[in-house]
């Protein structure tokens, strides 16, 4: 393949000269042990008979399984379990919740129509972090209903289930799929909710991968929300988990290593098996909102 | 909101037995069952954010105005918490820090972004497997970055970035031990998971750049600097403009990586807004002035947002 000087802004693919080679491995290797380099040190650190309390490394010695068997003593598995129904109930709402108001969104016309728009890109103004306070009481007595959600892993779950982001998204992808599909099952009879199973959602499948990839990666990021929820140990998920595990006299950082490498994988090959989608929904929703 | 779309929905049930075609002709029958079913498709969404967004938003609106006294009932203070949260010497600390951070999270990020983004352009295979490496650290939860950074900052000299610091003939650092430092190590942290994100989206705006200018001024002679200079990044400036607020956005609410990092110690050296109004909310239970400093973080979001919003119009 032959680049031209023209293809990229700096024009580095066509500079091929032994210099110019040298040090473009010089500095992608560099870019690739800074950014993935501490993440490669958990990996190999974890596996690592007595871990060096200071210093992470990089190189394999001394394997052993002993920090997961510990790991799993200081009830890892329970946390792990935890972080996986949050994620999997949370995703699953989330995803439901989104196509169902984007249908409306994307095909309905209706007075308030702008003012619903207006009011669920201001929820992305009002991130859990800022709203931590007062959410902490809504979530021991919900309005109406009054509910105590804290020490319940439902309190992680329901209030993920709707994220502005993947309504926007779901939204715009369904305004793009052509009406006369639905016009003629409209014909023949179907109602709306018949339409929505089983003419607009297969369409809308490719969109459907965007919302669940980052709606995975985002819910299973989420600390202030268990943070908030969690009263003992036994509903901690991983990532809330890591802090009480920091330290333990018996195999010194082995427990923390081993389960941050378990916090730290299934986003992982979650994103390295839907990394198309990710970009698309990463560009779609910086640039176009 | 729900009592509304009550009556619609009865009404919906009766029109909905009709066959479809009598309903399409009997125009404003047809037109309200359409709300009908459009409000019922949204109720879940609504009720949600109603919940755990808009009545979690009105209630700091509304205990920032008390003093919150369980069970002897809120006394109401006026603008007494406002007045403390803009005087009180910790919050003044918390609002500077806030800003030192976001300007230079957001400004590193951005700026170490667009290196990466011009060094790994291209479609080369090499290049695709490099741009995933290097965004990792974003799609990595970040109670996992802070306890790896955690150890990689250990504080003596035979740490990890220690000793790479001293392959340089630098430190060692006391990193996030230190009043001196732990800032500079909190920001570190912050560019890393950040400058990938970034990336990303300069990518996206390189892709769009017209290729024909940059023949142009080839042709013209201009080198490659020139060419960066007068073509590439004014084609860029809309991304920037986007990427400068919303890390800013970002940077306002920031918490959890302080939270785990240094829960704003040593000394108060980076206490935030948030790890500040955490810990007099939820931990000093003052909630009339946690809510305060919850308000004032809110609007600061909403002038930044109002911001982006006006960003995309003038582009559009």
């Amino acid at each position: 393949m032959t680049m031209r000087q023209t293809d990229t802004a700096l024009g580095l693919g066509a500079r091929n000269g032994p210099v110019a080679v040298l040090i473009k491995i010089v500095l992608y290797g560099a870019v690739v042990m800074v950014f993935a380099g501490p993440l490669l040190m958990l990996l190999v650190s974890a596996f690592r008979k007595v871990p060096n309390a200071t210093r992470l490394s990089l190189i394999p010695s001394d394997l052993t399984l002993h920090n997961f068997a510990v790991a799993i003593d200081r009830d890892v598995l329970l946390y792990l379990m935890n972080s996986f129904i949050v994620v999997g109930g949370g995703l699953l709402l989330q995803v439901a919740v989104s196509v169902s108001a984007a249908y409306a969104l994307a095909r309905k016309q209706f007075p308030g129509l702008r003012l619903v728009l207006l009011l669920i890109l201001s929820t992305m103004m009002l991130p859990e972090e800022i709203l931590a306070v007062p959410l902490s009481l809504v979530l021991a007595d919900v309005p109406v209903v009054h509910v105590n959600l804290i020490g319940s892993l439902a309190g992680m779950i329901i209030p993920v289930g709707a994220w502005g982001f993947s309504i926007l998204v779901m939204t715009e992808f369904m305004k793009e799929i052509p009406v006369e599909l639905e016009e003629s099952a409209r014909l023949d009879g179907a109602g709306d909710l018949r339409i929505f199973w089983s003419v607009v959602l297969p369409l809308c499948r490719p969109a459907l991968g965007v919302i669940g990839i980052f709606g995975f990666t985002n819910i299973w990021d989420q600390y202030v929300l268990p943070l908030l929820v969690a009263n003992n140990s036994s509903q901690f998920t991983l990532p809330l988990a890591l802090r009480t595990l920091r330290s333990d006299e018996n195999v010194g950082l082995g427990v923390l290593l081993a389960a941050a490498l378990l916090a730290l994988l299934p986003s992982i090959v979650a994103f390295i098996a839907m990394q198309r989608q990710f970009m698309n929904g990463l560009t779609s929703g910086a640039i176009k909102g | 909101m729900t009592s509304t779309t009550a009556p619609a929905r009865v009404g919906t049930a009766a029109v909905s037995t009709r066959p479809v075609r009598a309903a399409r002709r009997r125009f404003s029958a047809w037109t309200v069952r359409s709300w009908g079913v459009a409000w019922l498709f949204l109720a879940p969404a609504l009720i949600i954010f109603a919940a755990f967004k808009f009545v979690p938003m009105v209630r700091a609106i509304n205990m920032s105005f008390f003093e919150v006294r369980p069970y002897l009932g809120d006394r109401w203070v006026g603008w007494d918490n406002y007045h403390q949260v803009l005087t009180d010497p910790a919050f003044i600390n918390a609002i500077q820090n806030t800003v030192v951070l976001a300007v230079l999270q957001t400004g590193g990020s951005v700026l170490l972004g667009l290196v990466l983004a011009l060094l790994l352009e291209g479609g080369a295979r090499h290049l695709w497997f490099v741009r995933t490496a290097a965004f990792l650290p974003v799609v990595t939860a970040i109670a996992v970055v802070a306890e790896v950074w955690r150890i990689l900052y250990f504080p003596a000299a035979d740490g990890t970035v220690n000793s790479i610091l001293g392959w340089i003939g630098l430190g060692p650092s006391q990193f996030l031990s230190s009043e001196d430092s732990s800032m500079a190590s909190v920001i570190a942290v912050g560019i890393w998971r950040q400058a990938p994100y970034d990336m990303m989206i300069i990518l996206a705006g390189l892709a769009g750049v017209n290729r024909d200018l940059y023949e142009a001024s080839a042709v013209d002679g201009a080198g490659t600097l020139r060419r960066l200079w007068h073509v590439t990044f004014p084609a860029l400036r809309p991304v920037f403009a986007i990427l400068f607020i919303l890390a800013a956005i970002r940077s306002l609410r920031i918490f959890v990586e302080i939270y785990l990092l240094t829960n704003g110690g040593p000394n108060g050296s980076t206490d935030v807004m948030m790890t500040l109004i955490f810990r007099i909310g939820l931990e000093r239970n003052e909630l009339g002035i946690a809510s305060a400093g919850t308000v004032v973080l809110l609007l600061a979001t909403m002038t930044l947002t109002a911001a982006v919003i006006l960003a995309r119009r003038r582009r559009a």
